[in-house]
């Protein structure tokens, strides 16, 4: 056992949905389950870490204090993580280094969204400075129609078909059937993809994943507070990955309007490349070692993108392995046991933990109805707004 | 055209329109939408740019549309509101831009690779702004 690593004790999460309430409720409801499920009392914990959303006023009302307050104020220390679809990770990531410093005992990481009906939109008001607004403004460019030029390369370079990004919907919408935490949990067929409205061309409305309402929460601490809890194998965080972009970073990322020049050299990676060298390198893990995967299928051509990213094929193989099942649970690289985005929608600041909870839940073997055999490792792959990286390797 | 650019200095609205992008003194890194301030290239401490036109024509890296009308704050020019098309281009600078499509080509127009060049047209009744529009083959009629 590496010892930079730290033990996860308990995850929880408050189902996903579109339920309309605060999402402090949320965030209590998944703190409280973890806790549970770490059989750890709310006063142990001497560090909350809180991943905040941006559409609850006051930054989400800097988050950490405030579900602290819910819980109940136990005078832990409390930080605030924002890294917009990679917040989890950067929370995780700050409990992890405050407990190997032996700073923090017990942390408790949290993170919540209330979400609007739609398209995400940016902030109002003339903000002709910033990217995230002018690329609505100028161009009318939505997150969708960034999905979408990833999903076009994918036909026009590899072949890849919308059959292909429809059987990615009917494989994750299986997967999430029995998930108690999912929103959808019902069949979907190549053709309900297919019939259903197109978006942004080539990608359907039944591609791209809803915006939804949801928590979720891990308990972590040292693997040395672990044993004494009599956890002689406990789920381990063995890598956390949160790098920016390597200049010059030269493929096009929402929200930005363009890409850095080419023109001296490409660099050894791109970014979405980086973020899961950097957590096989830091893991020393290599990804023939993966047992499954849980990444951000913002859409269902992204899942595949994500596959050849994170190197569990090479560029241009995704869609042969997904045509061989390969990646459905029970073969070889299942991806998005959970059921993924397609099933629960994105709560931002909630989804790189969901992530960790259904990594947890399947190295542990407690993945009821959605279980890979004999699951070892598993990795997590996410990206945030504006470069930044989020990937996660969980082992046991 | 009396209308003026949506973004002062990030485009020439002339016969001829070209992006204006900046270019690092010190590496000569081309930068778009402009840069002030420092060079973005971790190896380069310039803080000085010139005025660069970037490449009037460049290859489609890949193209969408939008079929239902975006959140504000975009502006739709009709009512009801009519779909339009999105395309990345690549450019010789090694940069790719993302700009609408110019009027009255979709994406059956497009493929990733195709030549597109730079046109500038009404974003609203006061702006205008820089859009891509497919370039034909010699002989070839464009029919609109």
């Amino acid at each position: 056992m590496s010892t930079s690593e730290v033990a996860v004790l308990g995850v929880g999460m408050h189902p996903w949905g579109k339920w309309g309430r605060p999402f402090t409720e949320y965030g209590v409801v998944a703190a409280r389950a973890a806790l549970a499920d770490a059989g750890i009392d709310w006063e142990s914990v001497d560090l909350v870490v809180g991943g905040e959303t941006v559409r609850n006023g006051y930054a989400g009302y800097v988050a950490g204090a405030t579900f602290t307050q819910a819980l109940g104020w136990n005078g832990a220390s409390v930080a605030t993580a924002y890294a917009a679809c990679a917040t989890g990770a950067q929370a995780l990531d700050t409990a992890r280094a405050r407990i190997l410093a032996g700073l923090s005992e017990v942390a408790l990481v949290v993170g919540a969204d209330t979400t609007p009906k739609g398209f995400l939109a940016p902030n109002a008001g003339e903000r002709w400075d910033d990217p995230d607004w002018l690329r609505f403004r100028l161009l009318g460019m939505t997150n969708p129609a960034y999905f979408a030029l990833y999903a076009r390369r994918r036909m026009d370079l590899y072949g890849a078909t919308a059959e292909d990004f429809a059987q990615v919907k009917v494989k994750n919408a299986r997967h999430g059937l029995e998930n108690p935490n999912a929103r959808y949990r019902k069949e979907v067929s190549v053709d309900d993809v297919l019939s259903s409205a197109v978006v942004s061309d080539p990608l359907h409305l039944l591609d791209i994943c809803a915006t939804s309402d949801g928590a979720a929460a891990v308990v972590v601490a040292s693997t040395e507070y672990a044993k004494k809890l009599g956890l002689d194998r406990p789920v381990r965080v063995s890598a956390v990955s949160t790098v920016a972009p390597t200049f010059p970073n030269t493929v096009m990322d929402m929200p930005n309007l363009s890409t850095d020049s080419s023109a001296d050299g490409l660099p050894e990676r791109t970014f979405k490349e980086s973020i899961a060298h950097a957590a096989y390198e830091e893991a020393g893990i290599s990804p023939e070692d993966v047992s499954l995967a849980e990444v951000y299928d913002l859409s269902t051509a992204l899942e595949l993108d994500w596959m050849e990213d994170l190197a569990l094929c090479k560029r241009g193989e995704a869609e042969s392995l997904l045509r061989a099942g390969e990646t459905t649970i029970g073969g070889r690289i299942p991806v998005n046991p959970s059921g993924g985005l397609a099933c629960f929608g994105e709560a931002v600041p909630a989804q790189a933990l969901a992530q960790v909870c259904e990594v947890t839940w399947q190295l542990r073997g407690q993945a009821t109805g959605r279980q890979v055999e004999g699951a070892t490792v598993g990795i997590t792959a996410n990206q945030g707004l504006f470069g930044h990286g989020s990937s996660v390797l969980l082992s046991r | 055209m009396s209308a003026s650019p949506a973004v002062e200095g990030w485009f020439t609205t002339g016969p001829e329109p070209t992006l204006l992008g900046s270019r690092c003194t010190t590496c000569a890194t081309v930068y778009f939408p402009p840069v002030s301030g420092f060079c973005r290239n971790p190896a380069c401490d310039g803080d000085e740019f010139e005025t660069a036109e970037l490449s009037r024509r460049g290859t489609v890296w890949s193209y969408t549309d939008a079929q239902y009308q975006p959140p504000a704050p975009y502006v739709a020019r009709t009512d009801p509101y009519e779909p339009f098309a999105l395309a990345a281009v690549e450019l010789a600078e090694g940069i790719t831009v993302l700009g609408q499509v110019a009027d009255g080509y979709g994406v059956a127009d497009l493929r990733v690779g195709a030549e597109v060049e730079l046109v500038v047209e009404p974003l609203d009744d006061e702006l205008v702004v820089w859009r891509w529009k497919p370039v034909t083959e010699l002989g070839e009629e464009v029919e609109q």
